[in-house]
Parts: C-alpha cells; structure tokens; sequence
C-alpha cells in the first residue's frame, strides 16, 4: 500500500532529521564551543589573554586587516591540527582494543542524546512533533545504563596501551566510575519519588507548570508561594542535587575528580600512548559526557526548557500562522541555561585543587552514599506524611534521626585516627 | 518489535555468546559478553519491558561485567593454553546438549494453551485499565494506550510481594556486610 509507505517514510525522515539536528547539529558543537570557553575561561581566571586571534583570515583575500571574531575560529583550527597530525600506534599496544577504546568513549555520550528534551512539541505543516528524539518512558535510567558503558573504553584504553601508567589510570576509572554510579543512581530517586515519572518530557513539562524543583515559586502557570510540602521538599531536593553534580563530576572525570589521567603522577594517564584523531577522540568523549551531564542536571532539577515564572505556556503557544513554533525558543533556553553551566564545570576545574585518590573514594562510600540514602528516606517521609498518621509521621522523623546520627558516629569512630607529624 | 529487528539483536547475541567460549583471550571474552548483554537488553525492549531492558544494560553491563573486567586486568591472565584433547569431557558435554535438545523438542511439540504473546494495541491496555484503581498513574497511562511497565512492576513488588522483597533485601544486606567483614579481617 502507498500510503502506509509514504506515512512511514515520513516518520523515518524525521527521526533521521532529529538525530542530525540534536546530535550533530546541537550537541557535537557544542564540544569544540566548550574547549573553546574553558581555554578562554581559564584564561581570564589566570590572568591571561587566551585565544583571541584565530578568525577570518581577511588578508589572504588582500584585505587591510583580520577578522577576530574573537578567537571563535580556534576550535576549527584546533581540530585541523589533530586531523593532520601523524597517527602514531606504538608497537606494543594490544592492537584491536587499542583502535576501539576512542570509540567507546564517544559513541555512549552520543546515544544518551536521544533522550533529552530539548523542548516542548512543535507544530509544523499540521504535524504535532515533541522535541525529543526518543520519548522513552525509562529516560534517566536509560542515560545511567548507556553512560555506564563509557567505562569500558578508558579501562580497556588503559589496559591495551600495555604500559604502566596508562594502565593505572584505566584501574582507576574504573573503580572511580563504578563508586559514584551508585551515588548517581541513589541521589537521583527523591526526584523520581517527588515527579512519580521516569520520563524527562513529563518531569520538565511538571516543572513548568508547577514550578523547578530547586525554585518552586508558581503553580498552574501563576506566580505563588509553594505549599508546605514542597517547600520541605527543597530540602532533600537541595541534597539530591549537590550529590548528584558532584556525582557528575566524578563520572565524567572532571577536574577535581580527574585522577584517571592525572599528569602528576600518571604523565597522561589512560591516553598517554594515544595521538591525533584517537587522543581528540578521548577528547570530544569527555566533553560530550560533560554536555549531557549538564543537560541532565538541568533537566532533573532546574527545569530544562521550560523559561519559568509562568511564561512558558505563552511562549510555547507562540506561532506564525499555522506554525507553532514555541518550542524553537524553548530550545534557545535550554542552550542559554547549558551553556550557563557548562562555563560552572569550567569555572570548579579551575578553581578547584584536584583530589589525593583515598579522599575521592572516602567521598563517594562514606560521605555521598549514606547522605543518599538518608536523602532518600526524607524524601519518602515528606512525600507520604500527608497521607498518614502524624504519630507515625513524628516516629519515622525520630527514627531516621536515630539513623543519621548512628551513621555519623559509626562514620567518625571508624576513620582511622590522624597521624602526627613531626618535623 | 519488528521481526527483522529481533532476527538482528538474536544474532548479535548468539554470536556474543558464541564468542565468549571461543576466545582464548579472557578480556575478549569479557567483552563478547557484554555484547550479549546488550543484544539480550534489545530483545527485552523489543518485548515492550524497557524497565527491564535498561536495568539489564546498567546492571550488567554497566557495573558486573566492569568488575570483571577490572579482575581479569589485575590478574593479568595469560592467554589460555591448547589442553591435550580428552574424550570424556566431550561426550558428557555433548550428551548433556542432547538431553536438552529433546527436552526443548518435547515441550516445542505440545500445543502451548498461548503461544502468541498479547498484541498491546489501544484496546487491549484500555481494558486493562479497569483493574486498577480510578484516577492512578497506572490507569491513566493504560487509558492513554501506554504501557506504563515501571509503574506495573512497581506496584507488583510491593503489592503483591511485598513480604519476598523485604526479605532478600535483608538477605542483600547481610550479603554485603558479610562482605565487609570478611575482607577487614584480611587485611589485619
């Protein structure tokens, strides 16, 4: 039948154009923008100037002067430079794991893509379309469990370099990686408790409406004071948040955090015999994890795209004749706020002193997974008093009391007691 | 799930699996497995249980296998040796795949009272709606012709087994403990 092809090439047409305009047209640039802030970034923190020349080059076509442009031009001459640079595999790699290590790394950042909503849904030549490639029902779960495989290829990197540091960066990204999944996966449920929805496009479509989960100050699109519930809520809300950034942090080895390929002591650390176009690869891995981590920070807990304040209901409705195309703008605020925080990782990696490696795994085990946990009993007495006895609201506040403080205790008489120094 | 979709993430996994055993290398095989994983997660997607898909993939995949790889690299085994071949270990090994075979035969030739499995169209989680209580995320998502699979699973565990799952999560936890424990003692 023609018309059920037809019907169904369309549908293909535009998941393809999704893909490409999400992940190649939004996501991947924004890697070579971001190496391009935090240079400039960095720079401006240190008291530098930074790239600032790279731009049109005028002169060659007999113009008087260069066009800057700011230096924005960097990043296309920065990936030339890697394109063009010789391709060295050293000799005693284990060569397959060595040629799919890069490749593991950038293509489980780029499947998460396909959850984020990146707006509400859009009405185009009579067809309604969310923003959104995959509208999964399991949305953060299914980032958790594809981000979850990027560990394979900075442990297998390591391991196939078959040389001493690299290998030791690999060991350490793994077990790094392994510990802050689960503070990852704990810290993320009181959200989950509190929308009662695995998927993104609900949860941010929640958070427009009745106001973000760390700023809930409107409710049915009317600015308000929140109720005594939720107002308690921002409490384990707060918490979630801190763990999970931190979390983010850790997971997609970020400075304070970067022990993986710490050059102090590992030289490279899991790159170290990788060049050209496998090191970029290395590269673009971690800042595309660095870009949808944010994306999923500010989807969970900052309200994604939608503008906030009430107005997103008349920006979302905004169209051109038949063409509602509100949720374009949407889009333009999700970036805004994405960029917002792709410059605070930028602003913590140079700020922050990186971590000795004992502290790091004292972190997440001791400090992180217990304030999760507790985070998540708060959380579920919060959410369940109203529906229950205030005896038994006031017992179960008594218990987790009891708890935390039984935690903190077994946590401080378990460290092991400070050695004296002596000169 | 389309059939060409199952036929492709079924092979994926037969050959992941395939490979596990026939590798000699034991972090080839590590990852063959991991492939197999991820070809069995499609499988369950394709049976409409994202759930249990994604939790397949971030378990498995995700943290089990990564241990195991992480062990394997700390032992750094060798690649495996040719054994001489003995015959025993052959005929019990082949034998026990025959009785398996004739064992899938037998239940393969009975009529199964459902073979097909339920089309999950509109209608069908529509009126499935009923059974769950009026205004309730269950209902109105089977209203809505979708199939809420975290939320059924949710509301399955700690409805009906509520009892089981405190219980193996105590067992879990003595688990872990006992975990603990053992390996301070080495230590010392």
């Amino acid at each position: 039948m023609p018309e059920v092809v037809t019907a169904t090439l369309i549908d293909l047409a535009i998941i393809i154009t999704k893909i490409v305009a999400f992940t190649f047209m939004v996501v991947l640039p924004l890697v070579p923008l971001s190496v391009y802030f935090e240079r400039r970034f960095s720079a401006i923190i240190q008291d530098r100037v930074g790239p600032n020349r790279v731009g049109i080059p005028l002169t060659l076509f007999g113009a008087k002067k260069d066009f800057h442009l700011f230096g924005l031009v960097q990043p296309i001459a920065d990936g030339l430079k890697l394109f063009l640079k010789e391709d060295f595999t050293p000799d005693h790699v284990r060569k397959a794991f060595y040629w799919l290590a890069p490749v593991l790394t950038v293509v489980p950042a780029l499947i998460t893509v396909c959850v984020v909503p990146f707006g509400p849904d859009v009405t185009l030549f009579g067809r309604t379309e969310k923003l959104v490639i995959a509208d999964l029902d399991v949305g953060p779960l299914f980032i958790f469990a594809i981000s979850s495989l990027t560990v394979y290829g900075i442990t297998l990197a390591g391991w196939s370099s078959n040389s001493k540091f690299p290998f030791i960066g690999g060991v350490r990204s793994t077990a790094q990686m392994i510990s802050y999944e689960i503070c990852l996966g704990l810290s993320v449920i009181p959200v989950l408790l509190y929308f009662g929805d695995l998927n993104l496009n609900n949860i941010v479509q929640e958070q427009a409406d009745n106001g973000w989960l760390l700023l809930p100050f409107w409710t049915d699109g009317k600015l308000s004071l929140p109720s005594l519930q939720t107002t308690l809520f921002m409490i384990p809300a707060f918490i979630a948040f801190i763990i999970f950034t931190v979390s983010i942090f850790a997971e997609t080895n970020r400075m304070p955090f970067d022990l993986p390929e710490c050059e102090t002591e590992l030289v490279g650390g899991y790159h170290t015999e990788y060049s050209s176009m496998k090191f970029a690869m290395f590269f673009m891995g971690e800042y595309a994890a660095m870009v949808i981590g944010s994306a999923l920070i500010i989807t969970l807990f900052l309200g994604g795209w939608s503008a906030g304040f009430g107005f997103d209901e008349a920006i979302a409705n905004f169209s051109i004749g038949d063409f509602r195309i509100g949720g374009f703008i949407h889009v333009g605020i999700f970036l805004t706020k994405l960029l917002v925080f792709i410059l605070f990782f930028i602003l913590v990696r140079w700020t922050v002193p990186r971590f000795r490696y004992d502290q790091l795994m004292k972190l997440g085990w001791v400090i992180f997974f217990e304030a999760a946990l507790i985070n998540v009993f708060l959380a579920a007495l919060i959410i369940a008093a109203p529906g229950m006895a205030s005896t038994i609201t006031v017992i179960g506040l008594i218990l987790l009391a009891v708890v935390t403080a039984a935690i903190i205790w077994v946590a401080k008489v378990s460290e092991p007691p400070a050695k004296v120094l002596r000169a | 799930m389309p059939s060409y979709l199952f036929w492709l993430f079924a092979t994926i996994m037969l050959i992941g699996a395939c490979a596990v055993i026939a590798f000699r290398n034991p972090v080839s095989s590590a990852l063959a497995m991991v492939t197999s994983f991820v070809g069995l997660a499609a499988l369950f997607i394709g049976l409409s249980a994202f759930f249990v898909g994604v939790i397949q993939i971030l378990v498995y995949s995700g943290a089990i296998m990564v241990l195991f790889l992480f062990i394997i690299m700390l032992l750094d085994l060798k690649d495996e040796k040719r054994r001489t071949e003995s015959y025993l270990p052959l005929v019990a090994g082949l034998s026990l795949v025959g009785i398996f075979f004739i064992q899938l035969i037998g239940v393969l030739s009975n009529k199964l009272p459902n073979q097909s499995a339920p089309i999950l169209d509109k209608a069908t989680l529509a009126a499935a709606a009923g059974d769950y209580p009026e205004g309730s995320k269950i209902n109105e998502a089977l209203t809505n012709g979708k199939l809420p699979d975290v939320h059924l699973i949710g509301e399955t565990l700690f409805t009906q087994y509520n009892l089981p799952l405190q219980i193996l999560g105590i067992l879990l936890l003595v688990a872990t403990v006992g975990v603990v424990v053992l390996s301070k003692r080495q230590t010392n």
